[in-house]
């Protein structure tokens, strides 16, 4: 046997990615993020075969190629505004990073300070405003620190629980943050309030390190599980077809 | 303004046909600028580069915005920008949008991606807004207070965001190829949403690749291609490589090394000054063709 046994960090962030996606059926899976690519195309060669994929540019593609790689088969057209509609249509699952998340999932990635006069510009709103109302969302934090998990986000971008309950019910309607995943562990919001609940950490990590690594009170129970493990047909699709080249390792790098 | 202001193609050999400076004559300080493309992708970068020659100024810029609004933003010419973002894709944030962002050099109006498109149609329909539910709940709204909600007459009665009409007096767009007449093509894989802007704008100017024949445009290429009609484009202009440094495919990628030494050039006063002198001080187009030129053979 000479398949390497260590699962990486890595590794265990693009199986949580991946399973983000996990009964989503004929929607469009949208990726930000290298791991998030990674996952997707795990997702799709795996357990959720009916999800679409694209280019990163305006077609649907046909094929899985390695992140990174050139697509052979086109099966759709996807330009910007198809894209926006069908974002509006609710057919697809975005996975977004950011710059700020708080407790009950706003997202910034506007800019840092005051909008008036930012210390940091960023990108702006983009579309996470329209994703966060229109289909199910979820966020990938490469880097999870108290300056990205913080109390409250400068510029409210991506809708969290507490901000769509407060607009009212035409923000709530079709409202859906599924799952976050860090560098440290995974997420979500299924608790009486919507605040964010530590579900799993990755083999390695404790609930401690991640509660220190937060910017607000993390619900959880008295024990957290491990991230699952991946099975060997996982491993091989990720280190041979998906990922060979090891770009997840750049993107969350092993200790 | 007429639409077809410059001729109609009856008995006229050069339809409406111009140079980037003829257009950028055609604008005025104050003026709402709609521009085409997105982020670092085909955006109208010569006549962008002609706009920095002239003495326009005090603009409202409407865009998805890449380098265009980085340009604008560090030349001082921009009043107000109206956007989702600005990017140069390969490299995310734009750092001269950036710099004059934090000190607070222009007014921001900050949308969301779906709003503005929402935004350009309503423009280009002529009604005052579309609804759309992007926007509620978000901070888009506390930072423009002036956006509005409406409620759904049926009943549902659903209140939605009441995206604004975002009506330009002048649409500036790069195509791949067009006629004399302003019939643009586009042969890249995304239209963006260059049509929306030019039926949203009193007045439109399409710069391309190369000015054909109108019959040569469907001589291979799908009718579907013809992206924007010239009863909406008042003049066209051949500017050849016109949206380098951004992507013009399939005539050309974008020029990432020349993408990076523009980004880099933003660390300090004296290295954008440096590169402004030796790209963004010729009289011509050309001029700033040939500087790129000589950067890529010293590069070798």
């Amino acid at each position: 046997m000479t398949t390497p046994t260590t699962v990486t960090r890595a590794d265990y962030c693009v199986l949580a990615c991946a399973d983000a996606w996990r009964g989503d059926g004929e929607v469009l899976a949208s990726p930000m993020g290298t791991v998030p690519s990674i996952a997707a195309r795990l997702a799709k060669l795996t357990f959720a075969p009916e999800l679409l994929l694209t280019d990163g540019e305006a077609l649907l593609i046909g094929d899985v190629p390695a992140v990174g790689a050139r697509s052979a088969v086109t099966e759709g057209w996807l330009p910007y505004r198809r894209h926006l509609t069908m974002t509006m249509g609710g057919r697809r699952h975005v996975m977004m990073g950011a710059s700020q998340i708080d407790r009950f999932g706003n997202q910034n990635i506007s800019c840092v300070g005051d909008w008036r006069r930012p210390s940091r510009q960023l990108l702006g709103a983009r579309g996470a405003p329209a994703n966060t109302l229109n289909n199910p969302v979820s966020y990938w934090i490469p880097r999870h620190s108290p300056r990205v998990f913080v109390e409250r986000v400068d510029m409210i971008c991506g809708v969290g629980y507490d901000s769509a309950a407060a607009a009212g019910p035409s923000a709530t309607r079709f409202h859906e943050l599924r799952r976050v995943v860090s560098d440290l562990g995974v997420f979500d919001f299924a608790t009486p309030d919507h605040a964010m609940r530590l579900v799993s950490v990755h083999p390695g990590v404790t609930a401690d390190e991640v509660r220190e690594a937060t910017g607000f009170p993390l619900a959880m129970s008295d024990e957290v599980p491990p991230t699952r493990e991946p099975t060997p047909g996982e491993l091989r699709l990720i280190r041979e077809v998906v990922d060979p080249s090891g770009l997840r390792e750049r993107e969350v790098p092993t200790a | 303004m007429s639409g077809n202001g410059n001729g109609n193609g009856n008995g006229n050999g050069n339809g409406k046909i111009m140079t980037p400076d003829a257009i950028v004559g055609r604008l005025e300080s104050g003026m709402t600028l709609g521009i085409g493309g997105w982020g670092s992708r085909r955006k109208p970068m010569a006549v962008v580069r002609a706009l920095l020659r002239s003495d326009v100024t005090d603009l409202t810029v409407v865009a998805y915005g890449g380098p265009d609004v980085g340009l604008l933003a560090a030349a001082g010419r921009v009043r107000k920008l109206v956007t989702a973002f600005v990017t140069l894709d390969s490299i995310p944030l734009e750092p001269h949008y950036r710099a004059a962002r934090e000190r607070a050099a222009s007014e921001l109006v900050e949308l969301d991606e779906a709003m503005f498109m929402q935004g350009l149609t309503a423009a280009a329909q002529r009604l005052p807004f579309l609804p759309v539910r992007a926007g509620l709940g978000s901070d888009v709204l506390r930072v423009n207070p002036g956006l509005r909600t409406v409620t759904s007459p049926y009943e549902d009665g659903e209140e939605l965001v009441a995206a604004p009409a975002l009506r330009l007096d002048a649409a500036l767009v790069h195509l791949n190829r067009a006629d004399h007449l302003g019939n643009g093509q586009y042969l890249g894989p995304d239209p963006y949403f260059d049509d929306l802007f030019c039926e949203a704008a009193d007045t439109a100017y399409v710069t391309c690749e190369r000015i054909v024949d109108t019959a040569e445009l469907t001589a291979h290429a799908a009718p579907q291609t013809l992206l924007v009609s010239r009863h909406a484009v008042t003049g066209v202009a051949e500017t050849p490589k016109g949206a380098h440094f951004t992507s013009c495919a399939p005539d050309y990628g974008r020029d990432e090394s020349f993408q990076r030494e523009y980004a880099t050039a933003a660390r300090t006063p004296e290295t954008w000054a440096s590169f402004h002198t030796r790209f963004l001080t010729g009289s011509t187009e050309e001029d700033y063709q040939l500087a790129v030129q000589d950067w890529h053979k010293e590069q070798r």
